[in-house]
């Protein structure tokens, strides 16, 4: 059963046909690696998933009844997350205080609220112990590794308990030791039963963390198949457009 | 679980020395009282009520612009109108009793001007996306010029019925021998201390400075947050203006000229980092303290008021590259 559904969904700017008549299932539990060159239509797909396109055409469904987005916020308030490639982390902030950015917790009564310093770092560390991260939520952001940032990237859509989660290219900025914990931290995610898209340029990484892949080409879906079923060579043939598609 | 859960609590007390340590406000606190020690031994003049409640009254002007000014730095913006605006509030309230108003109708006509000034900067700056160092740079002028145009370019001395509250406003001690500025500047540091680690509004200052793109994307109101600060620190420019006329018991119109340049020192000397992110309300006060403390110390000392300049941006320029040296010693 699918959680979130695109059907025939295309985007047109203009003359340019970004997205063409794209379908595709995201399921709980399920990595979709989703590949293709610069200018593909994968942002695109993207964006439109986060809430910050309309589909020209075609229908976005999510457990099965029509979902209309007209703001990002709207995908969140529907449990759609995203982390951004770069991250967007305060560096100058706590861990905990990252996770919780825009989301603070309180404490007291009518106007006298003040931040609620102990339950943030509490839930904080709650999380980053769940996904097996040695991120500690008071260390600021600045002086963390591309693996822990990612972490902390990667808590914020646990805090939301997200039923979807888009990153954007994780491993595209961090040393190839911290990969490894990334992809872990990938599948941490998944096994929480989380729907999650993972847009990348590396093939090893896709291959090894992906259940599916979809590739896109030119606005096209022109392979959506179960990762054991293609290889990398099919997959560049495909980005490429050496191989014209593979079902 | 529970071990892992733990370690936060145990990483914070052994921290608690590097944490202070790491703080630059500490080390000019440090400066601080060095030198009020050595002056109490080298001179007889420093360690006295009169001194003190001198030195004290002085910088408070300076103080409590920091804390306005401390917040916006802290967002990585600037706001070069203070001084100016600092003039017109004063000038403000001083032609509104001048007139024959009550002192709270001054003040609120005074406060007023300065919530407008910086809701037009905060305007500026964070929805048509102009400089900071612009805006405020034109507002420095335009605000200068609007203290002639009311008083006519005359200085005011009289300020009608309620003359004698203003004068006790700025120039009293109501608490235990302390001048009434300096219980002003307490509270409000206070206030502006609390409100940047306590509160979501303070939380969010620090994002928009560490990273605008990405509160932005998780949902910090990042420009109504921006409007908010330049409408405090115009505000905190007015506040001192009023406590400064009350003190002085005369406007000019070159009152406060200069005067942001030696509330940025005091800021920067206090930890604010001009970059955005870094900043507390302690900082802002010790800041603007050393600043005093060394014109006070040059003068008790017998040395040519001149050097002034010499030593605070001596310091200004140390202190920040202290702050640099502990960051290579931080990433080696």
């Amino acid at each position: 059963m699918a959680i979130l559904e695109l059907e025939n969904v295309s985007k047109h700017f203009g003359a340019i046909h970004a997205l063409n008549d794209v379908s595709i299932k995201l399921e709980a539990g399920q990595v979709v690696g989703l590949m293709g060159d610069n200018g593909a239509g994968k942002s695109t797909l993207v964006k439109i998933i986060a809430g910050n396109y309309r589909p020209s055409h075609g229908a976005i469904r999510m457990d099965g009844a029509e979902l209309v987005m007209h703001r990002p916020v709207e995908a969140r308030q529907h449990g759609i997350e995203i982390v951004h490639q770069d991250l967007a982390l305060c560096d100058n902030l706590t861990a905990a205080a990252n996770v919780f950015l825009g989301r603070e917790k309180h404490k007291g009564v009518g106007p006298f609220k003040i931040l609620d310093y102990a339950t943030m770092y509490r839930r904080a560390a709650e999380i980053f112990t769940e996904l097996k991260s040695e991120t500690r939520p008071r260390d600021l952001v600045r002086q963390m590794s591309g693996g822990q940032r990612q972490a902390v990237a990667i808590a914020r859509t646990r805090l939301s308990d997200a039923k979807i989660v888009l990153m954007d290219e994780p491993t595209a900025a961090i040393s190839v030791r911290q990969v490894a914990e990334v992809l872990s931290l990938i599948q941490r995610l998944r096994d929480r039963g989380v729907a999650i898209v993972l847009i990348s340029h590396r093939m090893p990484d896709v291959f090894s963390v992906a259940d599916r892949i979809v590739v896109l080409r030119r606005g096209r879906k022109v392979a959506d198949k179960a990762i054991a079923a293609s290889s990398p060579e099919e997959v560049t043939g495909l980005i490429t457009g050496a191989i014209d598609n593979a079902f | 679980m529970a071990s892992a859960l733990d370690v936060p609590t145990q990483q914070r007390q052994n921290d608690w020395v590097s944490w202070l340590t790491s703080r630059q406000a500490f080390w000019v606190f440090l400066a601080v009282v060095l030198a009020c020690l050595f002056l109490s031994f080298a001179t007889n003049s420093f360690a006295t009520t009169n001194n003190l409640f001198n030195i004290t009254r002085n910088f408070t002007f300076t103080a409590v612009i920091a804390l306005g000014m401390t917040i916006v730095i802290i967002t990585g913006g600037i706001d070069l109108s203070v001084g100016s605006v600092l003039c017109l509030c004063s000038m403000i309230l001083a032609v509104v009793m001048h007139a024959g108003y009550s002192i709270e109708i001054g003040i609120a006509a005074s406060l007023g001007t300065a919530l407008i000034i910086g809701a037009i900067n905060g305007v500026l700056i964070a929805y048509l996306g102009i400089p900071p160092f612009v805006v405020t740079l034109g507002m420095l002028s335009i605000a200068r010029s609007l203290a002639m145009v009311a008083s006519n370019n005359t200085v005011v001395f009289q300020f009608g019925p309620d003359q004698d509250k203003l004068l006790f406003l700025g120039g009293g001690a109501l608490l235990f021998g302390i001048s009434n500025p300096v219980v002003y500047m307490v509270a409000l540091a206070l206030i502006a201390g609390f409100t940047l680690r306590w509160t979501r509004f303070g939380r969010y200052v620090f994002s928009i400075g560490g990273n605008e793109k990405a509160a932005t994307l998780t949902g910090v109101p990042v420009r109504r947050i921006k409007v908010a600060v330049y409408i405090i620190s115009s505000l905190s420019a007015g506040i001192a203006g009023i406590i400064e006329t009350g003190w002085l018991g005369a406007v000019t119109t070159n009152l406060g000229a200069g005067m942001e340049l030696q509330v940025i020192a005091a800021a920067v000397i206090g930890g604010a980092n001009l970059a955005g992110g870094i900043g507390t309300a302690f900082g802002a006060l010790i800041g603007s303290a050393l600043i005093e403390v060394i014109r006070n110390s040059l003068s008790l000392l017998g040395i040519n008021a001149f050097w002034q300049g010499t030593f605070v941006g001596g310091f200004i320029i140390i202190a920040v590259t202290f702050d640099r040296i502990r960051n290579f010693s931080q990433t080696e």
